[in-house]
């Protein structure tokens, strides 16, 4: 790797026509991609970008990097297959929701389990765009869609959990218009070394308009959002005055100063903790009770699948006297004529 | 060990058929003798027929376990019919006695032939000889369990561990019979249990008293079988799954890519992957998906990504598969598809064999989606091929289907083992650092190949994928006449791989009144069927296809001099309807069949009379 590199976004740029609708949220993702690979001093020619189908799979044709734009579903498998080959490429992922966790669903679940070190950006807009409208796997129950014009009558997933129910160390949430926060998390993702899930709520301006704006309202979005940071007091709200706290077995918003609540009282947020069941809370909660939760929920750091497949590899290597293929072919059971 | 031969009865080959409950180790026994078999000289040719249960019901014709060798000269097959069975129980003689030639010896395990386990076999009677009208066999009614017990009584192992050696003393019985040595077979014993020596006394004890009771009873006359004309050199046994995962890493060697096998656990075609795992000291890296789906595709990232890359099936998996191979002919990666065909549709026959996937991998996809079709002949060849399917995808850019057969698979051959120097280098077009203006999808012009850039190369960074892609530059285009160009571009690449395809070999005379035509794992049949029937006099030749697509350059040539041409295949004319489409000017006649079981000689040499009698 070259001692230093520095890239600008520019460097990330194809020259491609991005064809996406304006005001679509996967302009903002892209440039806080382009922006975030840009500092992580990494060539530009060790990224490879892989998708499946759908209106954020166009991703890699705007990247001017390595990239495949597959099949349906299948983004995942393949960028499998493409870092367990070439361990020294950074890889990324770029799912929607259906693509991801519908068509892709086993895919996900077993990517995490394996914990291959890569970036997954799931852009969640509850919708299926590029087909035009039909419910996703993490459409709300009871919104009315092409497909559900009376209301859809399927529970959502969230995919945070799906994360955690398949053993996965790496969980984080952003949005799409906050790139500052994006691209913080994509930084973080990709030092992370194991499978990184970046969940982006992503707002599509055709079919789900709005549907992430109970969280992105800007009168409102301080008292509805909690960024997290490992090590630091779960502390949200305008005034910086409400936080989580632990009541039984279950979160708790609090206002700071009220009920003799300190900030001592308050959690604190440990993403390398790798028992699940606060990261879990933390990622199921929602308006309007609780606040989004964002940031690095999730950061357990263990070994990756790729290294441990070359540990293996360098082991028997060591061991074993076949060293080539005519040494197979005399190995064993044979006899000269 | 001194034979008691005053009569020996000689032969050019025999077929011995090894059967029992599918716990009685029949695989093992026949794999010893054909082993045994190959050490001293014989031609052999294997076949295993086992249930698709991991453990049927014990007793019942289901549970059924066998294992078929053919052993002597001249083996091109692992024979039609048996000239000795041996029936470890009386499932095991009714599943296998229609097997058996009339006159040919039966041996069987007596103790075995109790109430409860007739009634379990089927037979309405106690006497399954009358039954089943076996009177015409030569019967060999041996106390196999007991002579087992009585042997090892002194051992203090209880009863059932006891009685697993029983197969040792059937075995040690067909030594005595067709004069063969115990060392290779004891030395196997040593080393598979040498932790524990109890069990190796205890097997070579039963092997050898298996071998004196032959020797004690005057049922049994002794054969001496022919040994094989065989040219010198260093051989050794192996069925087609490891020669194909052999072929493949041979492959990577000779390429200096990394193999990378993407797979998803299916019958009969697992057993690559097994060995393909075991071979981590080539770097072979093997991904076990959660699907088939993910088996092809983490394939194609680890193309993309620049390894030799492999998915391995066999035909419900193939159909899984499809849409993603489609990725591989549009991005032209190359990739190896190996599948190794069963009966079908659906789940079908999964441990029987057949060759119905012929069509499925030439067209089982949507669009127009070409990919290169090859199939193996014989277990051993299946390294060959399995190398030229890499080479083929690596020079050319392409996907290559692989087809084996179950037949193929499972069965073992003696293996004249080749010498890698003889094998070529295979030359992947890999774009190098500096390319000036690398445009994914500019072409050779010879043979229409696209250079492959390596991620991580600097400079050439470039994207790809499933839409339709303008000509060289590769970037996404709807232009109408682009796509007819780039269609008609992704079939003449195919079609020039014919560049690299051998002849087709006549066997028998040039022209002639009737051509049998075959492909992929009938190889043996067929052949033996013609040679016998040439040294008949008739006039009858026979091609082999290894190349389906494209089809070896001279197929014209060779049909138009003969009066008729025959396609026989274990289908219902899936190759034949090829051809028809590829050379409608002949007339082609069809021999089928689909039963799960390979062709016999006997019905195909019946089925050739008759169309050479026909005017």
């Amino acid at each position: 790797m070259a001692a230093e590199v520095k890239l600008t976004f520019k460097d990330f740029k194809s020259d491609q026509e991005v064809r996406w609708c304006a005001g679509c949220g996967d302009h903002a993702i892209l440039n806080s991609v382009q922006k975030a690979m840009a500092e992580m001093g990494i060539p530009k020619e060790k990224f490879a970008v892989i998708a499946g189908i759908g209106c954020s799979s166009r991703f890699p044709y705007y990247m001017n990097t390595y990239g495949f734009h597959t099949i349906h579903g299948r983004g995942a498998t393949i960028a499998s297959g493409v870092k367990v080959a070439n361990p020294d490429l950074s890889v990324w992922v770029i799912n929607g929701d259906g693509d991801g966790l519908a068509i892709g669903g086993n895919h996900f679940i077993h990517l995490n389990r394996r914990n291959i070190n890569l970036n997954l950006l799931l852009f969640n807009n509850e919708i299926y765009g590029l087909t035009k409208g039909q419910y996703s796997p993490t459409t709300k129950e009871g919104t009315k869609t092409k497909t559900s014009p009376y209301g859809t009558i399927e529970q959502p997933f969230n995919p945070g959990e799906l994360v955690l129910g398949a053993q996965g160390k790496y969980f984080a949430r952003t949005i799409d218009v906050n790139m500052k926060l994006t691209q913080e998390i994509l930084i973080n993702a990709q030092k992370h070394k194991g499978t990184s899930v970046v969940e982006i709520l992503q707002n599509c301006v055709i079919f789900s308009n709005g549907v992430h704006g109970f969280y992105t309202d800007k009168e409102n979005k301080l008292d509805r959002q909690i960024v997290l940071h490992h090590g630091e007091k779960m502390i949200f709200g305008k005034n910086n005055d409400k936080g989580l706290v632990l009541d039984g077995l279950k979160l708790k918003v609090v206002t700071l100063g009220e009920n003799g609540i300190t900030e001592n009282d308050i959690l604190t947020h440990d993403a390398h903790e790798e028992t699940p069941f606060l990261h879990w809370m933390l990622i199921a909660m929602k308006g309007p009770d609780f606040p989004i939760a964002l940031g690095v929920i999730r950061e357990v750091r263990t070994t990756t699948y790729e290294q441990k497949m070359e540990d293996q590899i360098a082991e028997v290597k060591a061991k074993s006297p076949i060293k080539n293929m005519t040494d197979l072919l005399h190995s064993g059971s044979t006899w000269t004529v | 060990m001194t034979n008691k031969i005053d009569k020996v009865i000689e032969l050019d080959h025999v077929v011995i058929r090894f059967s029992g409950d599918s716990g009685d180790g029949m695989q093992l026994t026949g794999t010893l003798f054909s082993d045994t078999s190959a050490f001293m000289g014989n031609g052999i040719s294997t076949f295993p027929d086992y249930p698709a249960e991991i453990r049927a019901p014990q007793g019942t014709v289901g549970g059924v376990s066998g294992f078929q060798v053919h052993f002597g000269h001249d083996i091109n097959t692992p024979g039609d019919y048996a000239d000795v069975l041996v029936a470890m129980n009386p499932a095991a003689l009714k599943a296998n006695a229609k097997w058996t030639k009339l006159g040919g010896s039966i041996i069987l395990d007596k103790d075995a032939f109790t109430a409860k386990n007739l009634e379990k076999a089927g037979y309405k009677t106690d006497d399954p000889i009358k039954e089943d009208n076996l009177g015409g066999f030569n019967i060999i009614s041996a106390p196999i369990s007991s002579m087992t017990q009585e042997t090892l009584k002194d051992t203090g192992m209880d009863n059932k561990t006891i009685l697993r050696s029983k197969n040792m003393f059937a075995l040690g019985m067909c030594y005595y019979l067709f004069n063969r040595e115990l060392t290779f077979t004891e030395k196997f014993i040593e080393t598979k249990f040498k932790k524990v020596p109890a069990v190796i006394e205890a097997n070579k004890k039963v092997l050898k008293a298996g071998y004196n009771y032959g020797y004690n009873v005057q049922e049994l006359t002794p054969y001496k079988v022919a040994a094989e004309e065989i040219s010198k050199g260093t051989y050794r046994n192996i069925n087609g799954n490891t020669a194909t995962a052999w072929g493949l890493v041979a492959a990577s060697e000779k390429s200096s890519l990394p193999l990378f096998c993407g797979s998803y656990p299916i019958t009969p075609a697992t057993d690559i992957l097994h060995e393909l795992a075991k071979l981590k000291n080539f770097g072979v890296k093997t991904f076990q998906a959660e699907d088939e789906i993910g088996g092809v595709t983490s394939a194609i990232g680890a193309s993309f990504a620049g390894n030799l890359a492999v998915t391995t099936t066999s035909g419900p998996g193939l159909a899984l598969k499809g849409e993603a191979i489609g990725l591989a002919v549009i991005t032209e990666l190359p990739l190896v598809i190996v599948n190794v065909q069963r009966g079908g549709p659906s789940t079908g026959l999964p441990t029987k064999t057949e060759q119905s996937d012929l069509l499925q991998a030439l067209y089982g996809r949507n669009g127009e989606s070409p990919v290169a079709v090859i199939a193996a002949s014989t277990p051993s060849n299946c390294f060959h091929y399995a190398f030229q399917a890499g080479k083929i995808a690596l020079e050319h850019m392409t996907p290559v289907v692989l087809l084996t057969d179950g037949f193929l698979a499972n069965g073992t051959q003696p293996w004249k083992i080749p010498n890698m120097e003889d094998y070529p280098e295979i030359k992947a077009p890999i774009a190098k650092e500096g390319t000036e203006n690398y445009m994914p999808y500019l072409r050779n012009e010879e043979n229409l190949v696209r250079e492959w850039a390596i991620p991580g190369t600097p400079g050439l960074e470039h994207r790809i994928g499933g839409l339709e892609k303008m000509d060289k530059t590769g970037a996404v285009s709807y232009v109408p006449e682009n796509h007819q160009v780039m269609t008609d571009l992704r079939e003449e690449k195919v079609a020039r791989i014919i560049a690299d395809v051998p002849d087709l070999e006549i066997i028998g005379e040039d022209e002639g009144d009737l051509l049998v035509v075959g492909w992929g794992g009938t190889y043996g049949h067929l052949l033996t069927a013609a040679h016998d029937m040439q040294k008949e006099g008739k006039s009858i030749s026979f091609v082999h296809f290894n190349y389906i697509k494209p089809l070896p350059a001279n197929t014209k040539d060779v049909f138009k001099k003969f009066k008729k041409i025959l396609v026989a295949e274990l289908n219902n004319g899936q190759f034949v309807n090829y051809l028809r489409s590829m050379f409608p000017e002949f007339t082609y006649l069809q021999y089928n069949k689909v039963m799960g079981l390979p062709f016999t000689s006997i019905e195909l040499m019946d089925n050739f009379n008759k169309i050479l009698e026909e005017k």
